[in-house]
């Protein structure tokens, strides 16, 4: 097992239980349980169309389950009050795949506004609150620029900067190495991890980018066609990754480590290949002689 | 509510020699700060030689008290006094690390070694 942190409590601070939604007559979620324990780092990924953001956005309250709960700090979402909510909402914060900054704004002002929205807070003290988030992310000598003058790894930062202006208990991070360089990427997946231990937040982080998850995660949880197909230590995806063929007991345990591998030939694979294609060609599926 | 929410954030309000030593208690978030900026405001205001912040009974702080405590420092220094800081839990402590503020306030393992 891998050694876990010390700041990683029993508490569960996001409850998913049987957790189904559909758009029309896809079920993009089906019975997913998730829970995610208090200072912990929680990686979810699976491949494009697994139902990733799907879940993510019912962690953060964006989308209400078709059947299933979605607790956070122990209310289900479905019965907080607007007010609860509100509040609920002041919690986390969230790294959007884009950086989600505001063009007209300078990196300084976004980081401000939720502490201009949401707080009665002197001006000074926003001041000072912005210079040490952006130091937190090392961009406090960047403070008057406009994000277009930004690299896409400094945008990132910047929106991390503004995702933790509350102090957040529950960061959530949608696909934060997407487009960036590796040694950009590997940048932000220590500072995901400094900011969850030294802030004791608890970090959600939806990817599919495998080094990176291997290199921040707790715990990982590997979700496919919408289903939980399994939630573990870092230590046992490795040993899943690593594993010979001979070492795998299941179809399953195949798929995954396909995934984790990143491997062009597998149950994935076989999956797409067998999918129907005969039937969309309006063909008999058997050879001609 | 904790027993330290339902309380002021200064425990106690001390002259020793020629420094003002305040003491806080419980968690410093965005709904105490401010209360502790107008105890702090009000202590430089006598421009003492030196304040002193022991926060041994101090869980939790967050950014909003962090700032709280570098305006401080900037009052202090425009006030000639000297901000000392003392009884900083380790989650605390981590909290002025990440921030790279521990190398910004003078910060003492104990409140004697602050004065001294």
């Amino acid at each position: 097992m891998a050694m876990e942190h010390e700041n990683i409590s029993e508490e569960a601070v996001i409850e998913l239980d049987g957790v189904t939604k559909s758009f029309g007559t896809q079920k993009v979620l089906d019975g997913v349980n998730l829970h995610v324990k208090r200072g912990e780092i929680m990686v979810v990924m699976g491949g494009s169309g697994c139902g990733k953001s799907t879940l993510l956005n019912h962690m953060i309250g964006a989308l209400t389950p078709d059947s299933g709960s979605v607790k956070l700090f122990g209310r289900d979402y479905a019965t907080m009050t607007d007010e609860e909510l509100a509040e609920t909402r002041m919690r986390f914060g969230i790294l959007f795949q884009s950086g989600a900054l505001i063009s007209s704004l300078t990196i300084g002002e976004n980081v401000a506004l939720p502490l201009r929205e949401h707080k009665s807070l002197d001006d000074n003290i926003i001041d000072i609150m912005v210079k040490i988030k952006l130091e937190l992310v090392g961009l406090r000598e960047h403070a008057d620029k406009m994000p277009a003058q930004l690299s896409g790894g400094m945008k990132k930062r910047a929106g991390l900067a503004r995702a933790v202006a509350l102090d957040p208990q529950i960061l959530f991070y949608d696909e934060p190495s997407a487009g960036l360089d590796p040694v950009t990427s590997a940048q932000i997946d220590q500072l995901i991890i400094a900011l969850t231990r030294k802030l004791h937040v608890t970090s959600v982080v939806v990817t599919h980018e495998m080094d990176s998850a291997f290199t921040i995660a707790d715990r990982m949880c590997m979700l496919d066609l919408g289903k939980v197909m399994r939630i573990g230590s870092r230590k046992e995806f490795e040993d899943l990754r690593d594993a010979a063929d001979g070492e795998l007991k299941s179809e399953q345990d195949l798929l995954i480590r396909q995934f984790l591998r990143g491997g062009a030939e597998g149950p994935i694979t076989d999956r797409q290949q067998s999918s129907g294609y005969a039937d969309d060609l309006s063909l008999v599926a058997t050879r001609t002689q | 509510m904790s027993e330290a929410d339902k309380t002021g954030v200064v425990k106690n309000i001390r002259n020793e020699q020629n420094a003002v030593v305040l003491e806080l208690r419980g968690d410093i978030d965005m709904s105490r700060s401010s209360e502790l900026r107008e105890q702090i405001l009000d202590v430089l205001q006598q421009k003492p030689a030196a304040l002193v912040i022991n926060m041994t009974d101090v869980a939790f702080m967050d950014s909003s008290g962090l700032a709280t405590l570098v305006e401080a420092m900037q009052l202090s220094q425009r006030h000639g006094s000297s901000l000392r800081l003392t009884g900083l839990a380790t989650r605390v402590r981590s909290v002025f690390e990440i921030s790279r503020l521990d190398t910004i306030f003078e910060i003492y393992e104990s409140e004697s070694e602050a004065l001294s």
